[in-house]
């Protein structure tokens, strides 16, 4: 999964910008455990989705992210012991004890789903298909040479690494001994080839960043390149990504939105909340009204 | 002046019992196109770290002597610093772009030279024009194929326009038309702007034509260093492996000076009085083409319902992406048991994806393919095959005899030579307990080997095919094909465009031929060519 360059207004935004608006997006899901807030920055991560163009992208993690999020649904009510109101009494069972499945722990397990899907969502496909991963390091090694060398070196594995596995994967369908449908087994044994070369892969990339001069100190580029203006979009995505954070810092200063799973789920839902929900989703989505200049 | 100086380089890579560089001498002055030559692990790729400073910075081991590159000494200088002088392009194109748009890959350098914007701009539009890969700059890197990341990688190395360029294989992932127009910039690139070219290659008859001087490496250490012609002489006694076709055409025809290139050996033969008076014949008189005549069409049909059922055959093959281009267009051919097929065309024209359905790895999106019985493919990297940690477990006792690797079972797969590995890729796909073989498909098998060990999987693959079974072998090697097929189909834009035996199809072309009939018309091999050569000696030329 990499960056595409689209005609949204998203694309249109510095590179660190666009980043730091993915990252409040992240930081909001992570803030709220009130479900009219989350459903609130679910609606504001999948409506940018969709209005950066990178909607196919986010339903792609969504395959993964769900199941994902499934599981954490169904593993809270197994494992957590609170909550006043049992809906299911499974008994004795081995080593977990005396099992009380509880209204609570289900809503919570529910939350806690959705959360691990929002942070898939907005941490890794949105933030992965709108931000411009080459122009990030290129700022970020003003700051740090070492740091965004090992950012870079990482970032261009994923692709080398993908395709390492695809190619083994066909290698081993061409073996005289393989079998129709391969076994977890077999499947182990090519995930351990690409781990293994793994490391001869990331010698070679770290050579060829070495020959292009990446460590240079004048890699850092301090006051060598002009000052950019900010542009429309940077303004209207920066100034979203803080109103969110203050959105979300401001919602626990003032009690707003505030959830309790035990023991007995509360979850109030007045004036404050409502408001809250339509802000976080209004923040979030009015920079892609202004459509002017997005063209690459 | 000098820009690169080797004084008495030894290098040994870090627990390796014997110098990958012994003893090396040279010095190469701005401006020189200079090719490097040798077998396979004879310090040729070793060299080029070294002058580009990697050895000893990033590989370690141990390093005595002295390397100088543009006036920078690389014990004191890292490959950082002499990137500003040295460009770089290793192998394996797939490690040779780092960033993830081919704008900001080629912008990389400059940048970190600390170039201004304008400046950065205008090297990538540049070095992206002479390349011929604008149309690419704005396209992520990750969709790029395997030619188009060279160009890529070579347009990184050249962006800076620095005063030394390295390259390591440039050409091995080309087709001919791509490698030939990539040498001939190369020279451009040398003769305007007086950039120094130090080029590996194994193919030699690609590239000794543009070059000034030639380094031949044995073991390790600089076994020759004398100019094309002195080289090819050299190499006649020394080192059969490293002569060119051309060379070993005037050598068996008892003909002096070995030519560097085919405009020499022509040059040569006119001054004898020995070239071909109907050389300027029309290609298409000798290219036979894909659709044959109504009658001979006839005549293949009674012949395919009537002959022996086809090792494999593809009728009207089409292979159309969900969304993009379509690859293969309507691809019919057959190829019977026993029979060598090479199969030829440019970068992108759907052989490997032909061969793939061969396998079964893809299904056409309309027609079929038809198997004999059991199809092997051998894909083009062979470590790709190995899972196990020992050569034993990777086939049965019995296969691993025929494949002459029983002295090595205890081995790990990755520790074999090259040319030993290959032979354990071939003996994982044949499975020969698995019963006999329709066909076995190769996909460029050659890349990045040398003569010798071209020479060895050709003796295999005429085994394989003696014994019944159909080779189908995708190559950019007109002279391997010519080696190892007696039938070449050219495909071309996912079609098949010219099919006939090897003797006409790789004959009378400019770039899929070999370098023997490009100066013998008709000519296929150097001892064909030493034939007509000879005979015309003895009726036309007069002492």
């Amino acid at each position: 999964m990499s960056e595409t360059r689209r005609a949204s207004p998203l694309h249109a935004a510095r590179a660190p910008v666009a980043a730091a608006y993915a990252c409040a997006l992240l930081t909001a899901a992570l803030s709220f455990e009130h479900p009219l807030a989350l459903f609130a920055v679910a609606v504001a991560i999948v409506g940018a989705g969709v209005l950066a163009g990178a909607g196919r992208s986010l339903a792609r993690a969504a395959l993964f992210g769900v199941p994902f999020a499934v599981m954490i649904a169904l593993v809270n009510p197994l494992v957590a012991r609170e909550g006043l109101n049992v809906v299911l009494r499974l008994g004795e069972i081995g080593p977990l004890g005396q099992l009380d499945v509880t209204r609570e722990s289900l809503v919570f397990g529910a939350i806690l789903g959705l959360r691990a899907l929002l942070v898939v969502l907005a941490g890794g496909a949105l933030l992965a298909a709108t931000v411009n991963a080459d122009e990030l390091l290129r700022r970020f090694r003003r700051i740090s040479v070492r740091s965004a060398l090992t950012a870079a070196l990482a970032v261009r594995l994923v692709p080398v690494l993908g395709r390492d596995a695809r190619r083994l994967a066909d290698a081993r369908r061409c073996r005289a001994d393989a079998s129709e449908r391969p076994g977890a087994a077999e499947r182990l044994q090519i995930v351990r080839a690409v781990v293994t070369g793994a490391m001869d892969r990331a010698l070679d990339v770290a050579a060829t960043l070495e020959v292009r001069g990446y460590a240079m100190p004048a890699a850092a580029g301090r006051g060598r390149w002009p000052r950019q203006p900010w542009s429309r979009h940077d303004i209207a995505f920066g100034a979203s990504a803080v109103a969110l954070l203050v959105l979300a810092g401001g919602a626990h200063l003032l009690g707003i939105a505030t959830f309790h799973a035990y023991p007995r789920t509360v979850a109030p839902v007045g004036a404050g909340e409502w408001l809250l929900a339509v802000a976080l989703v209004v923040v979030a989505l009015l920079p892609f009204a202004d459509r002017r200049g997005i063209v690459p | 002046m000098s820009v690169l100086r080797f004084e008495r380089v030894t290098y040994r890579y870090p627990h390796a019992p014997e110098p990958a560089l012994r003893d090396i001498s040279l010095d190469i002055s701005a401006g020189a196109f200079v090719v490097a030559a040798g077998l396979s692990a004879s310090g040729k790729s070793t060299f080029l770290r070294a002058a580009c400073g990697l050895v000893p910075h990033f590989h370690g081991g141990e390093f005595t002597g002295r390397v100088t590159t543009g006036g920078m000494d690389t014990r004191a200088h890292g490959p950082g610093a002499l990137a500003a002088v040295a460009g770089t392009l290793f192998q394996d194109p797939e490690t040779q772009v780092v960033l993830s748009s081919v704008r900001a890959e080629l912008s990389l350098p400059l940048e970190n030279r600390g170039f201004s914007p304008g400046a950065v701009a205008r090297g990538v539009e540049e070095a992206a024009l002479a390349l011929g890969i604008g149309e690419l700059l704005d396209r992520p890197t990750h969709e790029l194929s395997g030619g188009e990341l060279q160009r890529v990688g070579l347009g990184a190395a050249l962006v800076g326009r620095p005063r030394l360029v390295l390259l390591d294989e440039p050409t091995s992932q080309l087709d001919p038309v791509a490698g030939d127009e990539l040498v001939w910039l190369l020279r451009r690139l040398n003769e305007e702007w007086g950039m120094a070219i130090v080029l590996v290659e194994h193919r030699l008859e690609r590239c000794l034509s543009a070059a000034d001087r030639v380094l031949a490496f044995e073991d390790g250490a600089l076994a020759c260093d004398a100019s094309p012609r002195g080289f090819l002489e050299w190499a006649a006694e020394r080192a059969p492996a490293l002569a060119t076709p051309g060379a070993r055409l005037f050598a068996r025809a008892g003909l002096r000076p070995p030519p560097s290139g085919v405009k020499e050996a022509r040059a040569t033969l006119r001054a004898h009085g020995l070239l071909d008076p109907r050389g300027d014949k029309q290609l298409g008189d000798r290219i036979p083409s894909a659709e044959p005549a109504p009658a001979q069409r006839r005549r293949l049909r009674r012949a395919a319902r009537e002959g022996p059922a086809p090792a494999l055959a593809f009728h009207g093959v089409w292979h159309e992406r969900s969304g993009g281009r379509a690859v293969l267009r309507g691809v019919d051919l057959s190829i019977a048991p026993g029979e060598r097929v090479a199969l030829m065309g440019r970068n992108g024209a759907g052989k490997s994806t032909l061969l793939r359905h061969a396998k079964g790895l893809m299904k056409p999106t309309r027609g079929r393919v038809e198997r004999g019985g059991r199809v092997a493919l051998l894909l083009q990297n062979p470590n790709d095959y190995f899972l196990a940690d020992r050569v034993g477990d990777e086939v049965g006792e019995e296969a691993l005899e025929q494949a002459g690797l029983s002295a090595v079972a205890d081995r790990h797969p990755r520790d074999l030579s090259g040319g030993e590995r290959q032979r354990l890729a071939l003996a994982i796909v044949c499975g020969g307990e698995h019963g006999p073989l329709a066909a076995l498909c190769l996909d460029e098998p050659t890349r990045g080997m040398d003569r010798a060990a071209k020479g060895d999987l050709t003796s295999d693959l005429r085994g394989v095919a003696a014994a019944g079974s159909a080779i189908l072998v995708a190559t950019h090697d007109p002279e391997f094909a010519a080696l190892a097929a007696d039938r070449v189909v050219l495909i071309s834009g996912g079609r098949v465009i010219a099919d006939g035996p090897t003797g006409e199809l790789l004959t009378g072309g400019w770039y899929f031929s070999t370098e023997t009939a490009r100066i013998v018309d008709g000519a296929l091999l150097a001892e064909d060519g030493a034939e007509v050569l000879r005979a015309r000696m003895s009726t036309e030329v007069r002492p």
